[in-house]
């Protein structure tokens, strides 16, 4: 059973009163929840929003699912995402991703045995100028690191607590 | 032509980010100096000026306003901070470097359009750029820029930030209305337009960030000011995203009309690595690509640009040079087309889908030479028969990469590797997933 902390919750029903419409604090409200439950969304708390919020569990599913940064499964504490669109890609960005995997002893999509990581590829972050670059993702902070080496991403990640 | 700092004239003082130093440079006087004007000659200045919307489309900013409702019924304005397009850094920088030029901009547009609630819509993942808005909010209602009666002109405006999370079609008007309604960022159906009826069925104008910040300058200098850069029909100065393999990557504002090849050869340095210029897609990943020698003709601007069949787009450059494989670069933004697609429409949801088989059956080494025809056969198919644009801008990069890149995609079926790096195709495994 997931359950929203009393301070979640308070953020949860400012954001129902934040905009013109209730179903605008869907959005919010997931990422909110996410960073309660370890960086995830399972489906036990779309039952919990859907209690606090009281809009229904199918209106906070579906939206949940069509967006890329609510995670659907067990995450690592960091998320390292690595750009693979075009100007990333045309700088190495996929050799950078196998590099990160296999540093790591991991898959793309998979967590680390120790819980640490999980790596992934994701569409254009907006950093073209300074490719190849990643983002990594630690509970409610979201960090862009760019102009990448192999060495300097191993780096950045070894130097994650 | 050279670079112009007429948007980043102050971009380089990192005290123009809060309002203090922004004030210091020349701040919220436009804002002062248009809520002493008609709402309608702040229009007619802007319809002059030749404004065009700098997120893609290039729609006349003033036009677009125009199609409000003239009855005072209640409207939002929607700022599109939602930069998607791959190539595309430029709004990131404004939003970062100076939020504040943004915010003025949007409450001067906002008084001129009637609307007392704005939105910014800023891409999830754009952090930095939402701490530095919110900050910059906050900081304008302190200083009674936002809220009730602002500088004493009996004008409201109220202004809050909305997070995406994770969708390039919310870069869509209509899929970035239901978004900020929180549901699935789905584009509408038009008619009706936004401007007659959008966020909660209310008149709504989305304009992209470098279009609303441009709204500031157009009041200090008038039209005929704002049009001293540019051309007649692409007014004004734009910033460009170069990336790709040139040496100095990075975010240039340059006057409309500006010579590609400057861009590439003299801002941009010239190719990375000794290697040749081999294609350029101009406006972002939907723009059609160019070869090397239409690029060395071109010009930065929308009429130049189209006739060369292809779009100015947000001003995203990237630069393709001579080792790099074309039937790679078609499998990596067709991949991005599939993965993006809403869903909602089958030629595109069915349609990204297939093409992104078919090129990466070619670089499998299965492909068969009639692939080459399926893939324009099935992009002419997803052309102008889906809801929004992004069938047509998954489309248009194959027809262009295949059509003017034929021999690369041919050497690559007969040979089973690429012509340019004489081996085969070493991918991750092809994941034929999209999260949607």
């Amino acid at each position: 059973m997931f359950q929203l902390s009393s301070a979640g919750k308070e953020k949860v029903l400012a954001e129902l009163k934040r905009y013109e419409s209730r179903q605008s604090a869907v959005l919010p409200a997931l990422y909110i929840a996410q960073s309660e439950n370890k960086g995830y969304i399972s489906p036990e708390v779309i039952k919990e929003l859907s209690r606090v919020m009281d809009i229904p569990e199918a209106n906070i599913n579906e939206v949940c699912t069509f967006y890329t940064m609510y995670n659907k499964e067990p995450i690592g504490t960091h998320h390292v995402q690595v750009c693979r669109t075009l100007s990333c890609y045309l700088n190495g960005a996929k050799e950078l991703s196998e590099h990160i995997c296999s540093q790591l002893n991991t898959h793309l999509g998979e967590k680390t045995k120790d819980g640490k990581f999980t790596v992934t590829e994701v569409e254009c972050l907006g950093s073209c100028g300074t490719a190849p670059m990643m983002q990594i993702t630690s509970g409610d902070t979201a960090k862009y690191y760019e102009n990448l080496t192999h060495e300097s991403a191993m780096n950045i990640i070894r130097g994650l607590k | 032509m050279s670079e112009v700092k007429y948007l980043t004239e102050f971009y380089h003082l990192p005290e123009f980010k809060g309002i203090e130093g922004y004030k210091k440079n020349g701040g919220y006087v436009e804002l002062g100096k248009a809520l002493k004007m008609q709402p309608q000659e702040i229009i007619d200045v802007v319809k002059a000026s030749g404004l065009r919307g700098r997120g893609g489309a290039g729609f006349p900013t003033g036009m677009k306003w125009g199609f409000l409702p003239k009855n005072g019924e209640e409207r939002y304005l929607l700022c599109n901070a939602d930069e998607g397009e791959p190539g595309t850094f430029k709004d990131r920088m404004m939003m970062e470097r100076a939020p504040h030029q943004l915010i003025e901009g949007m409450i001067i547009s906002g008084f001129a359009i009637g609307s007392k609630k704005s939105y910014i819509y800023v891409r999830g993942e754009y952090d930095e750029s939402i701490n530095s808005l919110l900050a910059a909010i906050q900081e304008a209602y302190k200083a009674g820029y936002l809220g009730k009666n602002i500088l004493g002109s009996g004008f409201d405006h109220d202004m809050d930030v909305y997070r995406g999370a994770g969708a390039y079609i919310c870069g869509e008007e209509t899929g970035m209305i239901s978004s900020l309604e929180g549901l699935k960022g789905q584009p509408k159906l038009k008619p009706p337009f936004p401007a007659v009826q959008g966020y909660l069925k209310k008149p709504t104008i989305v304009n992209n960030v470098e279009t609303l910040a441009a709204v500031k300058y157009i009041i200090r200098d008038g039209a005929e000011g704002y049009r001293k850069y540019g051309t007649e029909k692409s007014a004004g100065s734009k910033l460009f995203s170069l990336s790709g393999n040139v040496n100095k990557p990075g975010n240039y504002e340059v006057p409309l009309g500006y010579p590609l090849k400057d861009m590439i050869n003299v801002l941009g340095g010239g190719i990375k690595n000794g290697k040749k210029l081999k294609a350029v897609i101009p406006g972002g990943s939907s723009a059609p690509v160019l070869t090397a020698e239409e690029a060395m003709k071109a010009t930065l601007d929308y009429e130049n640009l189209a006739a060369a069949g292809t779009m100015l787009g947000s001003g995203a450059i990237i630069v393709i040079d001579d080792s790099k494989c074309m039937v790679e670069c078609l499998a990596n933004l067709t991949h991005f087309y599939h993965h993006e697609s809403c869903g909602q429409c089958t030629p595109c949801r069915e349609g990204t889908g297939w093409v992104d088989k078919i090129v990466h059956s070619i670089l499998s080494g299965k492909g068969r030479l009639q692939d080459i025809e399926l893939l324009v056969k099935v992009a002419d198919n997803m052309k102008g028969r889906t809801i929004c644009a992004l069938s047509d801008a998954a489309a248009l990069p194959i027809i262009s990469f295949v059509t003017k890149f034929r021999d690369e995609f041919e050497y690559f079926v007969k040979e089973g590797k690429s012509k340019v790096k004489g081996t085969a195709y070493k991918g991750h495994a092809y994941a034929a997933t999209a999260s949607h």
